[in-house]
């Protein structure tokens, strides 16, 4: 008997179920009634299934619905049952105590969907479209989504790494996985199928719904950067735009809030700063490009704020001059819409304001990597005019040799290696950052500080050095300790500070680290009073421990300047909210406008009007000269 | 006397059902009576000779009366001529009296005997019963009295060993026998199963099926899938599968000389179990000749019912194509439309002189032009006679070397909703059924659909102007396309009227709807099928319709009449689709139950059964000439059928899911089909219909042997993407149209 039974392939309701449910009507069931039924049970639901296939069938379907297994009980005179027919899967959930199990049910918030501002539209029309298929019975007759066919034309062997490399990659199992991409990562004889795994990536766009494939195939984007023996060439580009597309897009995986779609971002954004630090000069005006995009969906306020997040990390990503030369312009444009979102309290903006303070951060992070950095470049180019040159290119090869992991992409003083100037000048007629003016780093500091208040401070605040001790330290240990996440970013707006605009030519390749040319000697900010600043990089270690190498040098030079920063409590009682750093100390901070949006700041930032004060005072940066 | 009919109650039964419709047809039956078995349900093979006549002869009485109360006259006579009334005793028959089972033909026919002998007759016996009621009503047999035939007891632990005694006889025999004789397994194990099910041996029959159901054909799982579920008596109430196992006969094929072997073993064992069912719900069909291969039995097995009887396949059909209308163009029209359109009057007369000649000549295959009424045509459809003749002369020949284009019509948006296409002839106009109860119509030409005016616009039109169909148009409703409401059920089936003005539908809802296309409105709703009717089609020549649903019962229809001119009765499952023959004499069902049927419009009779198909049918297409009939199963398989001999002719192997579209190209060379399986495949039809050899023999016994050449015939794979093919079209050009709802899973 028992045998039989697990060689049944069909339900079976329990006895004990039926008893149950003869209980909840309030009747008391023998064993032999509850068995009878039972057994009459299961043959109705088997006989009840198998008149609900000829819906189907008829229908033209190769999934049976609950709609027909309704239409089915209504024909043999029984009640249908109400509130399955919703076109998603419904798992089916065991109850951890007890065996119970249960179609999840997830309460939906009424009112939250009543007063919902993004109204799902209304299904699209059903239409009829044509085309030419087969022409004289000839056409491609390859199927969407299988191997393109000039696969099929290479050897076997590669046709068969290539297809166990996908399904291993795309494939269930996570160890296997891990093995393709390894194998992806150091295998020198795949140069042969880089297109097709290109292609196999450019599907990112067909797979928007599902992040665990967006996730594998950045991995796999990551092996394939990472593989020394592969020339990528032009394909760099095709990979920049699947990996955009990862960062910017408001991927149908990110509707529902459950998906952590801005840890797959963020992957992306450090990706995409990889393969530009590693490739970028295999594809000319890439950078441009990339700036341009990111700044395209930056200033589009239709865009929902997932893709303004993208923009946001993928500047963050491609350093602190990106984020200097996109972000902080837009910055007082964008804030505004920003602060919209994060003000309104309602039940329906929730979720929009959850992403809101998302994007808050990342701009918040982005800001303080530049402040950081461009601080750290001020005074090291106040130090090493030409030093520094021989520095980022050592750097440079460094890197590219010697990138195991992704993490520390972000060169942060050697700018791009093409000449991005150039770009900058010649690029796009109106773009914003051609007409670009270096803002002196108290103004940036100034004006961020309004979007921010304290808790920009505040991320400035923890270095060990507090008393304002002017010794180069603190950047370090602030700088190692942000690294993980924050990368540079810095806002320049054009405006103010027109005795720079001599130098609006160079500038970015001053920040930055030429590649080839020597960049002028001394930084734009305070060039008289740094002037002759002995050189301490040097080249190639600094790259791979890079922030220590880096930037001790600083201190060893005489002329290293320290400043201190704090929010609006620092003249009052905490005092100790200081920055040190060793840069080039600007022009007085007076000659700052008070910014008006200032008052617009949301809570989170403004602890009160910094605006009077930072006019008037001079402890918001305090420089010990 | 070829055949041997085993079972006389059944032959009763049989002859009562066909009686109705058809009854000349009982003619042939009758004499066969003689060996009934049931009139005396445990009589042995052995017993004696005088007692089996007597038998024979109260069956024979029975019968005579029976037919004499139906009012059967012609069967009366035909049976007491054949049978040597009076003194005649070892007549016709003769032969099989040496086999033991069919005893001579009866003897006198006592008519004053026959009234009292016929109640002995349906008292003795509860199998005799079961014959009796189903006079009553053929559709709806009383279920009670349909299982008692069930109620026979035997030894219920000795059912296994009968069933193994069997088997082990049949693997014992020759080679050319077994395969043959292999064909008892299904149905002895079906109803013998079903007989413990039905005296509440509950754990013996569930033994039984463990033990036996892994020996039966691959192809009958779905049925001992729905057996399996069943393991009460109850549940054999209302289910349906039990009814069609019971009502119909498991129809074998078997010769002679394995006949003989298996009844020389049943004899010889004493084996009475097995030879009641043999009797009661076995027809063998005994044909005198080489036993067949295995190979020809599996193609031509895997119905509901078993094979067709041969017989079923005899009558004459008249497939051929009525002759083209002379139509009469006016010459200097005719210049006038070709040079309006394309400045080709050249080209016309030819054609026209070839029109007639073709048209002129009367096919003999075909039927009478008359034979049944069809509508007058009017100027509209001349008009459109032309515009087709016009068309063809630019078609292009089809062939393996000039392979169609194919364009695909995709629904988008439809949510899974799509259930049926149907295209207008001349490809104007696409029309799709939906799961959520609409019919909508596209206009698939630059041409906007609109509506005729109302009433109170109408009656301001000037009636006498030249343009006045034009003026009854309503410019303010154009539209790509209408959407019809009314059905309150998923739409299975739509057709649109040849002449393009009205468009059937037909639904879950039980109706059939007709649509003007003129207004867009619901004009009638035909009721009639009281359960989902799945497919729907009009008759090439419009005015008739054909409907068949889950009723079983498939009905013709014209479009004036509320009620059914006919109804096509006999599927023992669900009619799943329904074609016109061109020329709209015939009418083809493919059912559920995996047989399709050809009926004869004027009479309502059943003049073709064809079994092969393993699954049940969702497609059928007429070829243009009328001659061959294909069809497309759940199976993935096509099969062709020569309509005139009644024969399988061809076997198309390659999709991997239900067919649910088939079409032949104007011209009839190229078979196209269309799967759920995304692929359209294209196959040499041409060449299938020339390969077939068709001797003599095999006409006549109807075993044929089919050539394994789907690859040759192949001509291409064609593949959509995501998108399912449910209906397909060539325009009048050739061009292959087809039709399916993108499926974005």
């Amino acid at each position: 008997m028992t045998e039989t039974r697990e060689e049944r392939r069909f339900a079976e309701v329990p006895r004990e179920s039926i008893k149950l449910m003869a209980e909840s009507a309030g009747v008391e069931l023998g064993d032999d009634v509850a068995a009878m039924l039972a057994e009459d049970v299961c043959y109705r639901l088997r006989e009840a299934t198998q008149n609900s296939s000829q819906f189907m069938r008829h229908a033209k379907r190769r999934k049976l619905t609950v709609e027909d297994f309704n239409r089915a009980l209504r024909w043999s005179n029984t009640e249908t049952i109400c509130g399955y027919g919703a076109q998603d899967a419904l798992p089916f959930r065991p109850l951890k105590e007890g065996e119970l199990f249960f179609v999840e049910d997830r309460e939906v918030n009424l009112v939250e969907l009543a007063l919902a501002t993004n109204i799902p539209k209304g299904c699209a029309e059903t239409m009829v479209r044509v085309h030419v298929s087969y022409l004289d019975g000839k056409g491609n007759l390859e199927p969407q989504g299988t191997v393109p066919s000039a696969v099929q034309s290479l050897s076997d062997d590669l046709l068969k790494y290539y297809q166990q490399i996908t399904r291993a990659i795309l494939g269930e199992d996570p160890h296997l996985m891990k093995v393709a991409l390894l194998d992806l990562q150091s295998n020198s004889k795949i140069a042969a199928l880089l297109p097709y795994f290109v292609y196999v990536i450019s599907g990112v766009k067909s797979v928007s719904h599902d992040l665990d494939q967006l996730n594998r195939l950045l991995h796999m984007v990551k092996s394939l950067v990472q593989n020394p023996y592969l020339y990528l060439g032009s394909y760099v580009r095709s990979l920049v735009s699947s990996v955009m597309y990862c960062i910017l897009e408001p991927l149908a995986a990110s509707i529902n809030p459950l998906n952590d779609h801005w840890t797959l971002r963020d992957y992306a954004a450090l990706l995409l700063s990889h393969i530009f630090w590693t490739h970028g000069d295999l594809v000319s005006g890439l950078y441009h490009q990339i700036l341009l995009s990111l700044q395209k969906v930056l200033s589009d306020p239709v865009r929902p704020l997932c893709s303004h997040y993208g923009a946001v990390v993928g500047l963050h990503a491609l350093g602190w001059k990106a984020v200097e030369r996109v972000l902080y312009p837009h910055l007082p444009a964008y804030w505004a819409n920003l602060q919209a979102v994060l003000d309104d309290y309602s039940v329906s903006n929730a979720q929009v304001k959850a992403d809101g303070h998302k994007v808050y951060g990342a701009i918040l992070v982005a800001v303080e990597r530049l402040l950081k950095m461009k601080a750290v470049s001020l005074s090291a180019s106040a130090e090493g005019g030409a030093a520094a040159l021989q520095g980022s290119v050592g750097g440079m090869m460094g890197f590219r040799e010697s990138s195991p992991g992704l993490s520390p992409p972000p060169e942060p003083l050697s700018e791009p290696p093409l000449g991005i100037a150039s770009h900058l000048q010649a690029g796009g007629a109106g773009c914003q950052w051609e007409e670009w003016t270096p803002v002196s780093l108290p103004d940036m500091y100034c004006e961020l500080y309004s979007f921010f208040g304290d808790s920009l401070a505040v991320r400035f605040s923890t270095g060990p050095a507090l008393g304002g001790a002017p010794s180069a330290t603190p950047i370090q240990s602030s700088d190692t300790r942000k690294e993980p996440g924050s990368g540079a970013a810095n806002l320049e707006s054009t405006r103010k500070m027109p005795q720079l605009t001599a130098n609006m030519n160079i500038s970015p390749r001053q920040d930055g680290s030429p590649r080839t040319e020597p960049a002028p000697p001394s930084l734009a900010t305070a060039p008289g009073r740094l002037g002759g600043a002995p050189k301490r990089k040097k080249g190639g270690q600094s790259r791979d421990i890079f922030p220590k190498a880096r930037f001790p040098p600083p201190q060893v030079g005489p002329p290293a300047f320290s400043f201190l920063i704090g929010g609006r409590q620092m003249g009052r009682r905490c005092q100790g909210r200081r920055f040190q750093t060793s840069f080039t100390p600007t022009p007085s901070l007076t000659s700052l406008p008070p910014r008006a949006y200032a008052h617009k700041l949301p809570v989170i930032g403004r602890v009160s009007k910094p605006v009077r004060r930072w006019t008037c005072s001079h402890y918001s940066l305090y420089l010990p000269l | 006397m070829t055949r041997l009919a085993v079972s006389a109650p059944g032959e009763k039964m049989a002859a009562v059902q066909d009686g109705g419709s058809e009854p000349e047809g009982e003619k042939e039956p009758q004499p066969e009576l003689p060996s009934d078995g049931s009139s005396a349900p445990a009589a042995t093979p052995a017993s004696k000779p005088e007692e089996q006549q007597q038998q024979q002869q109260q069956t024979l009485l029975a019968v005579l009366q029976f037919l004499k109360r139906n009012k059967l006259i012609e069967s009366v006579d035909a049976l007491r001529r054949e049978a040597g009334l009076a003194d005649e005793p070892d007549e016709a028959p003769g032969s099989e009296a040496g086999g033991g089972v069919g005893g001579a033909a009866a003897g006198s026919a006592d008519s004053a005997d026959a009234s009292a002998l016929l109640s002995r007759v349906a008292g003795a016996a509860q199998s005799g019963a079961a014959s009796a009621p189903a006079k009553g009503g053929e559709d709806q047999p009383d279920v009670s009295v349909v299982l008692s035939a069930y109620s026979q007891q035997g030894d219920p632990s000795l059912y296994q060993v009968y069933y193994s005694g069997l088997k082990k006889f049949i693997e014992s025999v020759l080679d050319c026998h077994r395969a043959e004789l292999s064909q008892l397994f299904y149905p002895l194990f079906v109803h013998m199963y079903l007989e413990l099910v039905y005296n509440n041996h509950e754990s013996e029959a569930k033994a039984f099926f463990e033990k036996f159901s892994g020996d039966q054909e691959c192809y009958y799982q779905d049925d001992l899938r729905v057996l399996s579920g069943l393991t009460k008596k109850e549940h054999m109430k209302g289910n349906e599968t039990l009814l069609d196992f019971r009502t119909s006969k498991f129809v074998l094929r078997i010769s002679r000389d394995s006949y003989q072997l298996l009844k020389r073993h049943l004899q010889e064992r004493q084996n009475n179990q097995i030879w009641n069912i043999i009797q009661e719900h076995l027809y063998i069909d005994i044909f005198d000749g080489m036993p067949r291969s295995k190979s020809q039995i599996d193609s031509m097995s895997g119905s509901l019912a078993g094979e067709a009887r041969r017989e079923a396949n005899k009558a004459k059909v008249f497939y051929g194509l009525l002759k083209e209308p002379e139509i009469e163009v006016p010459l200097d029209d005719e210049d006038e439309e070709a040079e309006n359109e394309e400045g080709k009057p050249k080209k016309k007369k030819p054609k026209k002189d070839s029109m007639g000649s073709k048209s002129k000549k009367q096919d003999p295959n075909a039927p009478q032009q008359n034979r049944i009424p069809l509508p007058e045509l009017k100027d509209s459809d001349k008009l459109d006679k032309i515009m087709y003749m016009k068309e063809a002369t630019k078609r292009i020949r089809l062939g393996p070397e000039t392979l169609p284009s194919i364009c695909f019509y995709t629904f988008l948006n439809v949510y899974q909703g799509l259930t049926a296409v149907d295209f207008t002839d001349d490809s104007s106009l696409i029309a799709g059924g939906f799961a959520d109860s609409t019919v909508r119509v596209w206009s698939v030409t630059p041409k906007k659909l609109r509506k005729v005016k109302s009433a109170a616009d109408l009656s301001l039109i000037d009636k006498e102007s030249d343009d006045v169909l034009e003026r009854i148009m309503d410019e303010k409703t154009a539209s790509e396309s209408k959407i019809l409401y009314g059905h309150s059920g998923p739409v299975y089936g739509v057709s649109f009227s040849p002449d393009r003005n009205y468009l059937l539908s037909s639904s879950e809802d039980g109706t059939v709807r007709l649509w003007s296309l003129q207004t867009f409105t619901c004009l009638v709703a035909y009721k009639g099928h009281n359960y989902p009717v799945w497919d729907t089609q009009f008759s090439p020549y419009g005015y008739y319709f054909v409907s068949g649903g889950h009723d079983r019962v498939a009905r013709l229809w014209a479009t004036d009449h509320y009620q059914p001119l006919r109804m096509f009765a006999g599927h023992l499952g669900d009619i799943t689709c329904t074609r016109f023959h061109p020329n709209s004499n015939y009418v083809a069902t493919g059912s559920a139950d995996r047989t399709i049927r050809l009926w004869d419009v004027l009479n309502g009779h059943c003049v073709r059964v064809f079994t092969g198909h393993k699954g049940p049918i969702h497609s059928l297409a007429f070829s243009p000439n009328g001659k061959y009939l294909a069809s497309g199963s759940t199976d993935g398989r096509v099969l062709l059928w020569d309509l005139g001999h009644g024969l399988m002719i061809g076997e198309l192997k390659g999709h991997t899911d239900t067919v649910y579209a088939l079409k032949f190209s104007r011209d009839g060379e190229i078979l196209a089909s269309g799967s759920m399986d995304n692929t359209v495949r294209l196959w040499d039809a041409f060449k299938a219909f020339d390969d077939v050899e068709t001797d003599d023999f095999t006409a006549a016994t109807g075993h044929i042997h089919l050539p394994d050449n789907s690859q040759e015939l192949l001509l291409g794979t064609y593949l959509t993407k995501a998108t399912p093919v449910i209906h397909l079209h060539f325009t009048r050009r050739n061009l292959l149209l087809a039709a399916g709802s993108y499926n974005s899973q």
